[in-house]
């Protein structure tokens, strides 16, 4: 089984890292890159895949060359064997649509000159766009069958079928389970949760942690960079000019006005707690 | 969720067989380590289950290792960087102290911890264990297996009646040929076998535990040793009133290990407080010289350990099943010694060899039943359960006759007897006699009076002040690092009324009476205007030590793979 995972470098959106300027721009300079949060999920699913099923899992990411990092850090969550990275500064200001015409090329080129992928995983949403179509668009421009909203999934290698359980329009109520041939685009959900109910799986995963631990040494030798010319993109299909969506404007959301006084009362002190009650009263329902 | 794997379904919707492996090894312990290497050496593919998130972070001991002469395998002969390696500081100076009070008597020990010893060893049981896992990992990988962690079985998978592999919380049931069950003390394997009952708690000692922290060069300055030096202080007297059992002090690299060790039927019958008795020991003014009036402990840890002279079992096997170490009750006192690591080693290198000896038998038990032969042809069984302990066990339990003898004992006249100059030069000489120190009957004629006879007799008077401050109880269940399994208590009490289950109130060493942040707790309800007292259970602090699986009506199993408590000591 052969993997490729889709991932990418988001501002760290989590408090304390991230950094706004006055008008409430994104300082992108001043705010950390890490992964995607949710393709933690793909990355798991990839794994899984791997143990599994055995074979070779690529990273893949595009953006500037400081994404290595999350190519490096893919390779030590779920020991893939190699990354690639696409990028030059043509690829820049992509929107999704370019992004999925450089990623289907890469996975093109993948094909010819490393080998025939079975599965792409990519996780769903990424944190700084929202918009959940890089992945199907990436499937259709490679005319391969999509499974999305995946939380669970296994594979018949020799029937070369994918089985998997996903959520109905993302609702957590409703699950179906489907199957589709291989290749396969697979985008999961933040629901997926690997199993390894096989004592020869959790042996394989120990071996894959341990034998990562070198690569991860020297992961530069196990990196590949690719620019627009070595995929053979013509510079009005990517990048700035190849994307069709413009973004008039963003607005940020102002805080909501909070006004709040705080008492602390003693649960003890029975004059205090006797306040509360009284002025809690008024809301108290029935009689 | 899972998606029922694809290789798995067959056209007609039923499943293929369960994974299989030659070998399972569960626990990776002494004895797990030594069986699956030895299984590995002789070219058995051989998987281990530990529940643990590593090798020793459920374990504890007090600890020293001992590679006895006699013994037909030691650690090292498996292991052979083990010393250099996974243990702390090797034993150089052996001593017991009989307290009565302030008085002290102390005889050097060392002839008898030399008896048979090749060397010996303090260690921790974190660092040894995870160590031996790297190891058997290492060489278990070679034969087609390996260690889990973090892996609970939960019951044995059988046939037509017949074993013939292990259940697990984490993982679908696996078929193996040979099962060896080093789980340790409560082995789950063991009670599903038919092979132990947790019934009577004459049976077992409970052990505690406090690893202290102390510079190495501290340590060597205190206890006038060199680098590469260690000592071991043993304790027994009035310092634990009257429940049976002694103290124990070994130095590590830069830590002490000290603890106690009580034979839990008398904790129970004296309604002793375990935390108290460990206390009782830290505080003692002969423990002043060593601490200097600081005191810092880093782990405070129990566990249960079987009395081979009563439940070490004589045919420990069922099926192809065989029970290693505590498992089978292995764990050998003699007097103020304790030997369980040692011949969990020798027992697991044992029970491996006597499978490869009659690998591919038709016949489920022929490993079992050479392997019980082997453990008497190498002499373990009979360092185990000792004749003379047979032959003198029904005098010394003899409630008359201890009587009497105590009697004697206290009169004018014996403790004349033992307080004449030739009792000082004879006295020594006994303890030293491991003959005489395996007959010692198990009363507390022999833990309390004797030696606190002893000491009023023959000690010297300890002047200085211990003023250290030992933690509270809560401070040190506050210590412990727990991974709690949300609404998944492990222990569940059966009974909860006092009679059947108050014992666990005092026994339990994470509980107390009046201490409302422990295990058990005991209350009184009206009910219908009378009144009960009735026992509650909070699993949180629990240490997994095993007691109130003896000592109450529950029912008692190890939480599932890494839950629980974590020991960083051991
Ligand atoms: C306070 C104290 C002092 C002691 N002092 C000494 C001493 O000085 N010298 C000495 O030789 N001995 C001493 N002992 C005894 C010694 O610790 C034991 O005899 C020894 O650890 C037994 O080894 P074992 O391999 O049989 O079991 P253990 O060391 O208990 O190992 C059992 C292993 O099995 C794992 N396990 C248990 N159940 C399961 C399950 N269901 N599934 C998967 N894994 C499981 C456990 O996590 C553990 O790792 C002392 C004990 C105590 C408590
Ligand atoms: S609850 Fe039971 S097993 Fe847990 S520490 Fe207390 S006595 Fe030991």
């Amino acid at each position: 089984m052969r993997s490729i995972v889709l991932t990418k470098g988001v501002p760290d959106f989590s408090e304390g890292a991230v950094s706004f300027d006055e008008d409430g721009h994104l300082e992108r300079g001043k705010t950390p890159t890490v992964m995607n949060p949710n393709d933690h999920f793909a990355l798991r699913a990839a794994l899984q895949t791997r143990v599994r099923h055995g074979g070779h899992v690529s990273g893949m990411s595009m953006g500037p060359p400081s994404y290595s990092t999350v190519l490096e850090e893919a390779m030590e969550d779920i020991y893939s064997d190699d990354s690639y990275l696409l990028s030059d500064r043509e690829l820049a200001a992509s929107d999704t649509w370019a992004t999925a015409i450089t990623l289907s090329a890469a996975i093109e080129k993948y094909q010819e000159e490393v080998a025939d992928v079975d599965l792409v995983f990519a996780g769903f949403k990424t944190a700084d766009g929202e918009t959940g179509h890089t992945g199907p668009q990436t499937a259709w421009c490679l005319e391969w069958p999509i499974v999305t909203h995946v939380i669970a999934l296994d594979i018949d290698p020799d029937e070369r079928v994918l089985r998997a359980k996903r959520l109905v329009e993302g609702d957590v109520d409703e699950i179906e389970t489907v199957e589709a041939p291989l290749p396969c685009f697979v985008v999961t959900d933040p629901e997926f949760e690997p199993t390894y109910r096989k004592a020869a799986h959790r042996l394989e995963h120990k071996r894959l942690r341990a034998a990562t631990e070198e690569r991860v040494e020297d992961f530069d030798d196990h990196l590949t960079t690719w620019d627009h010319e070595d995929l053979r993109l013509d510079s009005e299909y990517i990048g700035l000019d190849g994307s069709p969506t413009i973004v008039s404007s963003v607005d940020p959301i102002p805080k909501a006005p909070s006004e709040r006084e705080a008492t602390m009362v003693d649960p003890g002190d029975s004059d205090g707690m006797e306040q509360v009650l009284e002025e809690l009263q008024p809301f108290a329902g029935g009689d | 969720m899972e998606v029922k794997p694809m290789s798995e379904t067959r056209a007609d919707g039923g499943s293929d067989d369960y994974e299989h492996y030659e070998a399972v090894v569960v626990g990776c312990g002494p004895g797990g380590a030594a069986a699956a290497a030895r299984l590995a050496e002789h070219g058995i593919e051989t998987l281990v289950l530990e529940r643990g998130v590593e090798a020793g972070s459920k374990n504890v001991s007090g600890g020293l290792i001992y590679a006895e002469d006699s013994a037909p395998y030691t650690i090292d002969d498996l292991f052979p960087d083990f010393r250099e390696e996974a243990a702390e500081r090797p034993v150089t100076d052996y001593h017991i102290h009989n307290i009565d009070g302030r008085q002290v008597t102390t005889y050097d020990l060392t002839d008898l911890h030399e008896h048979d010893t090749d060397w010996c060893d303090a260690v921790l049981r974190r660092t040894m264990d995870s160590w031996l896992e790297q190891r058997v990992h290492e060489k278990t990988s070679e034969t087609g297996g390996g260690v889990l962690t973090g892996v609970r079985v939960n019951g044995l998978l059988r046939e037509n009646g017949e074993i013939v592999g292990v259940t697990c919380d984490e993982l679908d049931p696996i078929r193996a040929d040979y099962i060896v069950a080093a789980d340790g003390v409560n082995s789950e394997l063991a009670r599903a076998a038919d092979l132990m009952d947790w019934d009577e708690p004459d049976e077992w000692f409970q052990g505690v535990k406090a690893v202290v922290d102390m510079d190495a060069d501290v340590i060597n300055d205190r206890f006038s040793i060199e680098e590469g030096e260690g000592v071991a202080h043993l304790f027994s007297g009035d310092l634990f009133e009257d429940v049976r059992g002694g103290g124990f002090l070994y130095t590590n690299e830069d830590t002490l290990s000290i603890g106690t060790v009580f034979h839990l039927d008398s904790l129970v019958a004296e309604e002793a407080e375990p935390h108290e008795l460990l206390d009782a020991l830290l505080t003692h003014p002969l423990l002043a010289q060593w601490f200097d009036g600081e005191y810092n402990e880093l782990e405070y840890s129990a566990k249960l350990v079987p009395d081979s002279k009563k439940v070490a079992h004589r045919e420990p096997y069922a099926d192809n099943l065989v029970l290693v170490g505590d498992a089978g009750g292995q764990m050998q006192a003699q007097g103020p010694i304790i030997k369980g690591m040692n011949h969990a080693v020798t027992a697991g290198a044992l029970a491996a060899d006597a499978y490869a000896l009659t690998r591919g038998n038709a016949d489920p038990e022929a490993a079992g039943r050479r392997y019980t032969t082997m453990l008497e042809q190498s002499g373990t069984m009979g360092k185990l359960r000792p004749r003379r302990y047979e032959l003198t066990s029904t005098v010394g339990e003899h409630d008359l006759v201890t009587r009497a003898v105590e009697g004697v004992l206290n009169s004018p006249v014996g403790s004349v007897a033992i307080g004449n100059p030739i009792a000082k030069r004879l006295l020594p000489k006994a303890y030293n006699s491991p003959f005489l120190v395996g007959m010692l009957p198990d009363t507390s004629m022999a833990y309390t009076t004797l030696p606190s006879l002893i000491g009023e007799k023959h000690g010297r008077t300890v002047h200085w002040e211990n003023e250290i401050e030992p933690p509270t109880l809560e401070e040190r269940i506050g210590d412990l690092t727990y991974n709690t399994d949300v609404g998944n208590p492990h222990i569940r009490l059966q009974d909860e009324s006092f009679e059947a289950s108050g014992a666990a109130v005092y026994a339990c060493p994470v509980s107390a009476e009046d201490f409302g942040g422990g295990c058990y707790r005991a209350e009184t309800v009206t009910t219908n205007g009378s009144e009960e007292k009735l026992v509650s259970l909070d699993t949180q602090p629990c240490v997994e030590c095993g007691t109130c699986a003896i000592v109450a009506d529950t029912e008692w199993t190890h939480p599932r793979g890494e839950k629980g408590v974590e020991f960083k000591q051991g």
